[in-house]
């Protein structure tokens, strides 16, 4: 089980607490009926899936119910950190291999 | 290849099994061929067989990062159904328990075939009719499946606990009667030795590094960790991986890779007759031919190439099988391990031409691909030996989710994902 940190209670709880809610970083267009069925599919369906670092979103469903995001190492499962909604993908990871 | 059978057993007990030979060769790769497959599981294996015997290509690679079975193809609960609520599903899934039916003569491998029958339980209103529908459907398909009462599924399975008061009372259940399981290392050994005779190179211990594509963006070959191996026609079948591969050749996929959990108990005496799922509940169980009560739990809920899993995920499942039935209560487990399952968003795999010239993709079976594998590896091979789908995997395409022609077993609710 993981141990993840939420960025608003500001504490490490088991992953019980948690939901994952997919990838992080997809903004949703503000004119969806104007977006192109390529758009749409790459908004909608395409994900990037990585081996290695991914950024993706999780919600503290049992605690604060708030919506987080948080950078992981899917190898290993291993969180570098995690950031709260809105703020922009981190530039620099803590201790991050590649 | 030496052919199998009970004088073969006996001749070689006479010379203390001294002439058995090996069951594939595992020469050095040649610099070019025909087709490459990357992955040596049951779906790539099986492509290469059928590509050598139904089409007459023989001068094909099967590379395998590590060695020939070891990823999902031996991970698997090895459950065989193809109760699929969809036309096109029911199409690739039946086409494939038709092939497991004489597989093991084809082969001239036991690959240990068990049509069982696996039930499906309804554990509420929903479930009944949602399952009553799959029975129509399968039915207006030609599928066998049929409805049971409680009393008759208890019939059919005794262990199974149908207490009104059970925590998760069952209701009745579906029963396909040709479903079962098979040896699953077998399967993907089998194919390995019927291609392998026929002249493909399996070559384990070789890892795709990257895609080669000409200027004109066609395939040219594969970078390996034991060197450039040209080929024109690329074919990846690597499960869990099949996004990082793709994304070599500049393909963005629409999957996601979740780890996918399964356990043994220790062996016991013949107690379990056939196969029993439960989509509500997120369990399944079999007993294998050793022994072994196999039991099947849900993915984990993130990304991950761990090949590992949260024990809680373990525990939920064990917790409903100790419920529906009392009997295994006190059952010992023996081992878990856990698999990389590639997941398309309709639920349904991709069996395809990409947009790649001489690029071809077998993926997104998700958690339930070892089923399919003959008929998966029959119909990808007619795709790539034509340049074109077989009817049957033809709506199998990645433009689906762009088209939004959705072949949507996810909402179908078929599986337990």
């Amino acid at each position: 089980m993981l141990l993840i940190r939420c960025p608003y209670c500001e504490e490490e709880r088991p992953e019980l607490e948690f939901r994952n809610a997919g990838e992080a970083h997809i903004a949703r267009s503000a004119d969806m009926a104007a977006t192109s069925d390529d758009d749409f599919e790459k908004f909608f369906f395409i994900r990037s899936n990585p081996k290695g670092i991914i950024y993706e979103r999780w919600r503290h469903m049992h605690g604060c119910a708030r919506f987080f995001n948080a950078v992981r190492d899917t190898v290993s499962d291993r969180f570098l950190m995690t950031y709260k909604a809105g703020e922009p993908k981190p530039a620099k990871l803590p201790g991050a291999s590649k | 290849m030496k052919k199998y059978s009970v004088f073969a057993i006996a001749r070689e007990a006479m010379r203390g099994h001294k002439g058995w030979e090996e069951q594939w060769s595992s020469p050095e790769p040649k610099k070019e061929y025909d087709v490459i497959i990357v992955g040596a599981g049951g779906h790539g294996l099986a492509t290469a067989y059928y590509l050598a015997t139904v089409h007459g290509i023989t001068n094909v690679a099967v590379l395998e990062k590590g060695w020939l079975g070891g990823g999902n193809t031996g991970r698997n609960t090895t459950i065989i159904r193809s109760n699929y609520l969809y036309d096109e599903s029911a199409g690739i899934y039946d086409h494939a328990l038709k092939l497991w039916d004489g597989l093991s003569q084809e082969l001239n491998y036991n690959v240990m075939y068990s049509p069982r029958g696996v039930m499906m339980l309804a554990h509420n209103v929903h479930d009944i009719q949602v399952l009553k529908r799959h029975v129509h459907a399968n039915r207006l398909n030609g599928i066998d499946n049929e409805w049971l009462t409680p009393e008759a599924a208890k019939e059919f399975c005794p262990p199974l606990n149908i207490s009104r008061d059970a925590r998760y009372p069952v209701m009745g259940a579906t029963l396909q009667r040709r479903g079962g399981t098979a040896r699953h290392d077998a399967v993907a050994w089998g194919y390995a030795r019927g291609a392998s005779a026929r002249g493909v190179h399996i070559i384990q211990n070789c890892e795709v590094t990257g895609v080669k594509r000409a200027p004109n963006g066609a395939v040219m070959g594969v970078e390996t960790t034991r060197g450039f191996i040209g080929a024109k026609k690329v074919g990846v079948v690597a499960a869990g991986h099949s996004s990082v591969l793709m994304n070599m050749a500049g393909v963005r996929m629409p999957l996601e890779s979740y780890p996918l959990q399964a356990l043994v108990s220790e062996p016991v005496k013949p107690v379990f007759p056939c196969v029993v799922m439960s989509n509500t509940v997120h369990a399944y169980i079999s007993q294998s031919d050793k022994g072994e009560l196999v039991i099947g739990a849900g993915t984990d809920q993130y990304v991950s190439y761990s090949q590992t899993g949260g024990l809680h995920i373990l525990q939920h499942t064990l917790d409903a099988i100790c419920e529906m039935f009392p009997m295994f209560t006190r059952m010992k487990m023996l081992r878990s391990w856990g698999g990389i399952v590639d997941v398309t968003p309709d639920r349904s795999p991709i069996l395809a031409k990409t947009p790649v010239p001489g690029l071809y993709v077998n993926c997104g079976w998700g958690t339930g691909g070892f089923k399919a594998t003959p008929g998966s590896g029959h119909v990808f091979a007619h795709t790539i030996a034509r340049d074109d789908p077989h009817p049957i995997n033809a709506p199998f395409t990645i433009e689906r989710f762009r088209t939004g022609r959705l072949i949507d077993e996810a909402a179908a609710a078929a599986v337990a994902h």
